[in-house]
């Protein structure tokens, strides 16, 4: 019944609508109508988006719920819509994440708590836009937008250095794209055209595909973040209020990776191949260096901020090392296992790292401290909370079973097949993962009630129980079967390392 | 010679703006101080006029009158009618400021009729002295306007400051028209476009050009003949700073066509190279110097330079697409300037200047619309999308792309990027801060409908700038 109906315009516009609903009903109405109001249509926005799901034909790499109108004629750009394997579980992420922010925010927030809950309904709109558009201009144009409502949300809900880190944000992922944006125009004008589709066929001498591929990758590691680049990260994510570091770290880190998937690898295979060196060495050390920065860390939100830079590096290292894979064995299977481990990586992440953000969040709207030693016994006075907080630790640090597992394991693995140093350091990930994650989870919720506030704490509400069980369920869900996931990505993957191997000189 | 009588069809606009100017002029004197509302109600008359008579003869053709001294085109006709539109805004604009500064005289519309009336001539120049007459009405006007708060230090100094640089400027000016003349033996652009294209390379002519160039940067405020703009800007009368970084923009950007690309189109190589260092001394200095900027409407005259840079990457490619995307950009750029010193205006009240920085401080808490009003304009200005500055700024650096000038577009971006520091600062002073004053902004129905319609139109026209972009091109190549 779905099929004729233009889902991805509703799944981008109808949050955005939503967010004007909110935002009237919090002038016209009180603070609770525009909860309910946001709640409503988070929860109508996931709805939409199930089809994409359901009704997705696995067996083939095409553009699905397509939808394509002439936008602007002048500039020749369209309003292409379409997704595939790859964009479609982004999209429901962040439909469903957008509903467990809300959830979240929902007592937390008392500040304007109706601009709070709008400027996430529009970045959810937003963000679909961005992973369902077609056309680079479209694209180009949702990707900036978003830094607006992110720019806000962090600014003005956030902690006592917001305006550095939110500027910060700001000017590094901007700086980043405007570059991205002259690659697009040199593109159109020797290509004709702004489709993406277009684009993936179009062939440029090596000289013109590396300036291009590094003009995408100052745009793409801004955002993934990839080191060195990654250093508004920790700033944003301290200071954002508890929703915006969930959803920064759960989608938003996503799109730089998607962009990767999208746009450098197809369209600059052989300068891709030519640096998959750089990118594999530019990986290894956010996951190995970036891994020990992250034991050194008093902050939990920034040492999961670390952590989440550590984890992003394994999904850059699973797109670039297809090269060596396919250089070592001559088939295609390994480099198709560490593509799927990446994109497995991002999915998985986007769960774990946003149930960690919410886990802090919950400490610290108890006791209004992000300080590791500021903790100590949690468990003696939360156990229902600890449950969840090991829970999601054992996932971050990658235990088998959970979501955390499968795509780190595939990227390691078939990561041997390329080289072996590239295996052992990624390998060390899981020693470093586990030691950074469990020592603060010892540290923080075991042990002896260190102090008063500790003491005083009262266990998760009813709220609290049910996004952390909900975030719980789809951990384990993933850990022990992933299969759904990786049958939708297949095609489109396979298509992509196609595209890859097949050089566009 | 013959003699024959010119048509003056063509100039009916005009001589419309020119006669209720005159009119205006007399009507004021019978009118007393509280009745001043109908000399405004008047002058917005006359620009509602000149809307329709211009768009009711709108040429599809070249036409020429006066002996060739005056043209009349598509483009002539789209600027005439923004010009229209954005002195019509202004004028509803500064009516409350002007009250409350105790200069709501029938001379700001008198004066700004006249400038109205000398754009309109510039617009429609073809030869060397139409332009010049176009040039020096449009400028004395402004001199007079600037000057309009008579007891104000400030304001005297500046429109002292503007008048001899003015002068100097258009010296200068006229300096390279007389080389130009002295080679070519005419004044008529159109002559003098053909007598260049055989004469390539003459020395005085490219002389003629320098100081030609020099006049035209002074009137558009590019690096390095800008000193006027930021004191000028900060010392004018809020009302008249919002007249200046309008339609006189459109004007100058007018004046460049006809000079550069009517006139001298066959030294493009020549010119080409100029204008790339005003654009990217502009783009520099102006976004750099925006930075250590307190006031605001200093650091719009500094992003008004900066924007100028920007201008002019869309002439300096020397195609009709790049024409076009300039066009867009400078259309663009008036209607974004036209809200943020609405803005400014806004919040001052009482003859008290709210034109600091800190005077935007809370902005959110104490008037959310407004605020989020301000947040469009000052997003679009910084060029991100969805609004329409990003689409004017993507107009100009496709067409820098599409001319293999890469490298200048990466340097258009960079600055660019160090803009958007000082853009995110007023949003970050609005949303961020708490208010000083936390009292809600009052102003009047008509002001308040304009500022919306003003910000909104920058949202709207961002998520469809397909139709004034074509206008502009179809403008362009019709000509």
């Amino acid at each position: 019944m779905f099929s004729d109906w233009p889902l991805l315009s509703l799944v981008i516009w109808i949050p955005v609508l939503g967010g004007i609903a909110v935002l009237l009903a919090g002038s016209y109405t009180n603070d609770a109508t525009s909860r309910v109001v946001a709640l409503l249509f988070s929860i109508v926005t996931f709805i939409l988006s199930i089809p994409l799901y359901t009704e997705f034909q696995t067996g083939t790499a095409a553009m699905q719920f397509t939808e394509m109108v002439p936008w602007i004629d002048a500039f020749k750009i369209n309003y292409h819509l379409g997704i595939d394997g790859i964009s479609m579980p982004l999209i429901i992420l962040t439909t469903f994440m957008t509903v467990i922010v809300v959830i979240a925010g929902w007592e937390v927030i008392q500040d304007r708590p109706a601009q709070y809950m709008a400027a996430f309904l529009i970045l959810a709109g937003l963000m679909n836009g961005t992973f369902a558009a077609l056309d680079a201009a479209l694209f180009y144009v949702f990707w900036e937008a978003l830094l607006i409502p992110m720019f806000i949300v962090i600014g003005v809900w956030g902690g006592p250095r917001r305006v550095y880190a939110t500027i910060k944000f700001f000017l590094y992922t901007f700086f980043g794209s405007v570059f991205m944006l002259i690659a697009l125009l040199y593109m159109r004008l020797e290509s004709g055209s702004f489709e993406i589709l277009d684009l993936h066929q179009f062939r440029m001498d090596l000289d013109t595909q590396v300036l291009i591929f590094f003009a995408f990758l100052v745009a793409f590691a801004v955002k993934v973040p990839m080191w060195p680049v990654h250093t508004w990260l920790p700033d944003a994510h301290v200071e954002a209020p508890t929703g915006g570091s969930v959803i920064l770290a759960a989608i938003m880190l996503k799109l730089g990776a998607y962009g990767f998937l999208r746009f450098s690898l197809p369209i600059t295979p052989d300068a891709s191949q030519h640096l998959d060196i750089l990118m594999i060495t530019l990986s290894l050390i956010a996951v190995v260096y970036i891994g020990f920065v992250a034991l050194v860390q008093q902050d939990m939100k920034k040492l999961i901020a670390y952590s989440s830079i550590s984890h992003m590096g394994f999904v850059t290292l699973g797109f670039f090392v297809a090269w060596s894979i396919m250089a070592n064995t001559g088939k295609l299977d390994g480099a198709a296992m560490a593509m799927q481990g990446g994109i497995v990586q991002m999915i998985s992440h986007g769960f774990i790292s946003g149930a960690m953000f919410l886990c802090v969040g919950v400490m610290y709207d108890r006791v209004h401290s992000r300080e590791i030693s500021a903790y100590g016994g949690v468990v003696n006075t939360m156990p229902k909370f600890a449950a969840f907080a090991v829970l999601f630790a054992m996932a971050n640090a990658g235990l088998p079973g959970t979501s955390g597992f499968v795509g780190e394991f595939m990227v390691i693995l078939s990561s041997f097949k390329a080289n072996f140093w590239y295996a052992f350091l990624a390998a060390t990930t899981l020693i470093l993962g586990a030691a950074y994650t469990l020592w603060m989870v010892k540290r923080v919720i075991f042990g002896d009630v260190k102090n008063d506030n500790v003491a005083k704490l009262q266990d998760i509400n009813k709220r609290e129980f049910l996004f952390l069980a909900i975030l719980a369920v789809m951990v384990l869900f993933f850990g022990l079967w992933p299969a759904p996931l990786i049958d939708v990505m297949d095609a489109s993957v396979a298509n992509l390392i196609q595209h890859m191997m097949q050089s566009k000189l | 010679m013959n003699f024959e009588i010119p048509n003056m069809m063509l100039a009916m606009p005009e001589m419309f703006i020119l006669t209720m100017a005159c009119v205006i002029l007399v009507f004021d004197l019978f009118v007393s101080d509280s009745n001043r509302i109908l000399t405004y109600g008047l002058a917005q008359l006359t620009l509602v006029g000149a809307f329709f008579l211009t768009i009711s003869d709108y040429s599809s053709s070249t036409m020429f009158t006066f002996n060739g001294t005056f043209i009349r085109d598509p483009m002539s006709d789209l600027l005439k009618v923004c010009i229209y539109l954005a002195a019509l805004v202004v004028f509803l604009y500064a009516k409350d400021y002007l009250r409350q500064n105790n200069i709501f005289k029938g001379e700001f519309y008198v004066l700004g009729l006249f400038g109205v009336l000398g754009m309109m001539i510039m617009i429609s120049a073809h030869s060397l002295l139409t332009v010049y007459l176009g040039l020096e009405l449009l400028s004395l006007s402004l001199y007079a306007m600037v000057a309009l708060k008579r007891d104000s230090m400030m304001a005297s100094e500046s429109a002292m400051k503007y008048f001899v640089l003015g002068a100097i400027a258009s010296g200068m000016l006229l300096y390279g028209m007389s080389m130009i003349y002295g080679v070519t033996g005419t004044l008529d652009l159109a002559v003098i476009s053909q007598h260049v294209t055989e004469i390539k390379d003459h020395i005085i002519l490219v002389f003629g050009l320098v100081f030609l160039l020099v006049g035209v940067a002074f009137k558009l405020g590019a690096v390095p003949f800008h000193m006027w703009v930021p004191d000028v800007y900060h010392g004018a009368p809020t009302a008249v700073t919002l007249y200046i970084s309008s339609a006189p923009k459109i004007a100058a950007f007018a004046m460049l066509m006809r000079l550069l690309v009517d006139g001298l189109s066959g030294l493009h190589e020549q010119w080409q190279g100029i204008l790339i260092i005003l654009s990217v001394l502009s783009m520099g200095l102006g976004n750099i110097v925006a930075i250590a900027q307190s006031n605001i409407k200093r650091m719009f005259a500094y992003s008004a330079i900066s924007h100028i840079g920007f201008l002019l990457l869309g002439v300096l490619t020397g195609t009709e697409a790049g024409f076009a995307a300039s066009m867009f950009y400078v259309l663009v750029y008036v209607l974004m300037s036209m809200g943020g010193f609405g803005m400014v205006i806004l919040l001052s009240r009482d003859g008290f200047e709210a034109d600091n920085l800190s005077d935007f401080k809370g902005l959110h808490t104490r008037s959310p619309w407004y605020a989020f009003m301000m947040l469009i304009l000052i997003f679009s200005m910084a060029g991100v999308p969805p609004f329409l500055g990003f689409w004017a700024k993507l107009s100009v650096l496709q067409q820098v792309v599409s001319s293999g000038l890469i490298w200048l577009a990466v340097v258009a971006v960079i600055f660019s990027i160090i803009g958007a520091f000082y853009y995110l600062r007023v949003i970050k002073i609005m949303y961020f801060d708490e208010p000083e004053d936390s009292t809600p902004l009052m102003c009047s129905v008509d002001m308040r409908a304009m500022i919306t319609t003003n910000s909104i139109l920058v949202l709207v026209i961002g998520l469809f700038p397909g139709d004034l972009m074509a206008l502009c091109i179809s403008a362009i190549s019709a000509g």
